[in-house]
């Protein structure tokens, strides 16, 4: 897979030839047909929706596809408060899903447990068990953010290698495509946090 | 000469198997070159919403279910011819009246049969 010069590519597109690599043409493919995976959690689940009806309109950006199971689906969107007991559920359907797979935490909530981060069941952020790729803040973020951030995921894809040593993640065979599902201990998820995702910022002081 | 008309269906077969074929072949090299295989425990696990499946999924029904829901027909084709006749109820003719009494009564008839027959004991 050589690259070819961009200045010789501008050149030949100039004289109506197309030249592209195997790598613009998988990303170009990938990033155009985004599937996410279907669940809700909270009220930014309706934002979600919102955005797959027809004001928003997601399937201009190729992600209508919601896909009712994890083995078709290449996104999820953690729309919403993830509470303890969700937690387990939420990692298991991730490990289900097939690579290349990719996770926007939406909403204050999922990223860290937004106006609930002091309740004794809410997860405190999604990023503890699974890797995420695009945050999108606010409480619900609206629809437009939504949209945002999958382009900010789209462009993620479209610079992803599929070769030499700075490839994608999911390319790598040693990297993990499961994460260890917490299961419920005696007064809180355990283990708290997955460490190989979720390091715990280091206060200075 | 005019082709076989036959010929087009070749074809046509021919583009249909095609059709799913190249793409899967494209994957499957795909995942044989590029795409390192991670199987896992979960993700090979049954999909039940992210819940972990219980017990087995070969169930048996009972086989009087079978029954219920044959005698359930009874009931059902009942409710149909039922509504449009209590709508046209009042301009309906002799004839038309005396017709539903006898499809109404055949039901019936087959339901007093099941009853006889004992299908309406839940039978263990």
């Amino acid at each position: 897979m050589s690259q070819i010069d961009e200045q010789l590519r501008t050149e030949l597109q100039r004289q109506g030839v197309w030249v592209t690599s195997m790598q613009d043409l998988y990303n170009w493919g990938r990033k155009n047909s985004i599937w996410p995976l279907q669940f809700g959690l909270a009220c930014c689940a309706i934002e979600m929706i919102a955005t797959a009806a027809s004001r928003y309109d997601i399937a201009r950006f190729g992600g209508e596809v919601f896909r009712p199971s994890p083995r078709q689906a290449d996104l999820m969107i953690v729309a919403g408060t993830v509470t303890k007991k969700m937690a387990p559920q939420i990692v298991r359907l991730f490990n289900q899903m097939a690579d290349p797979k990719y996770v926007i935490a939406m909403g204050a909530c999922a990223i860290s447990g937004g106006p609930f981060k002091q309740g004794y069941n809410v997860l405190k952020g999604i990023d503890r068990y699974i890797p995420v790729d695009v945050y999108i803040p606010g409480c619900p973020p609206r629809p437009e953010a939504l949209l945002h951030a999958f382009m900010e995921l789209q462009r993620k894809i479209d610079e992803q290698k599929l070769t030499g040593a700075d490839k994608a993640e999911f390319l790598k065979p040693d990297q993990p495509s499961e994460f260890p599902v917490p299961r419920f201990g005696r007064h809180d998820l355990e283990p708290r946090a997955n460490p190989n995702v979720f390091q715990p910022p280091v206060l200075e002081r | 000469m005019r082709p076989d008309p036959y010929l087009f269906i070749v074809i046509l077969i021919g583009v249909a198997l095609a059709f799913p074929l190249i793409p899967l072949a494209l994957a499957w090299l795909w995942r044989r070159f590029f795409q390192p295989p991670k199987p896992g425990p979960d993700k090979t696990s049954t999909y039940e919403c992210g819940v972990e499946s219980i017990g087995e999924a070969h169930v048996q029904f009972h086989v009087q279910y079978y029954l219920y829901a044959i005698i359930f027909l009874i009931f059902d084709v009942e409710a149909v011819f039922l509504v449009p006749f209590a709508v046209a109820f009042t301009g309906l003719p002799v004839g038309a009246f005396i017709a539903i009494l006898i499809f109404l009564l055949l039901l019936i008839e087959g339901l007093v049969w099941a009853w006889g027959k004992g299908c309406l004991q839940w039978q263990r």
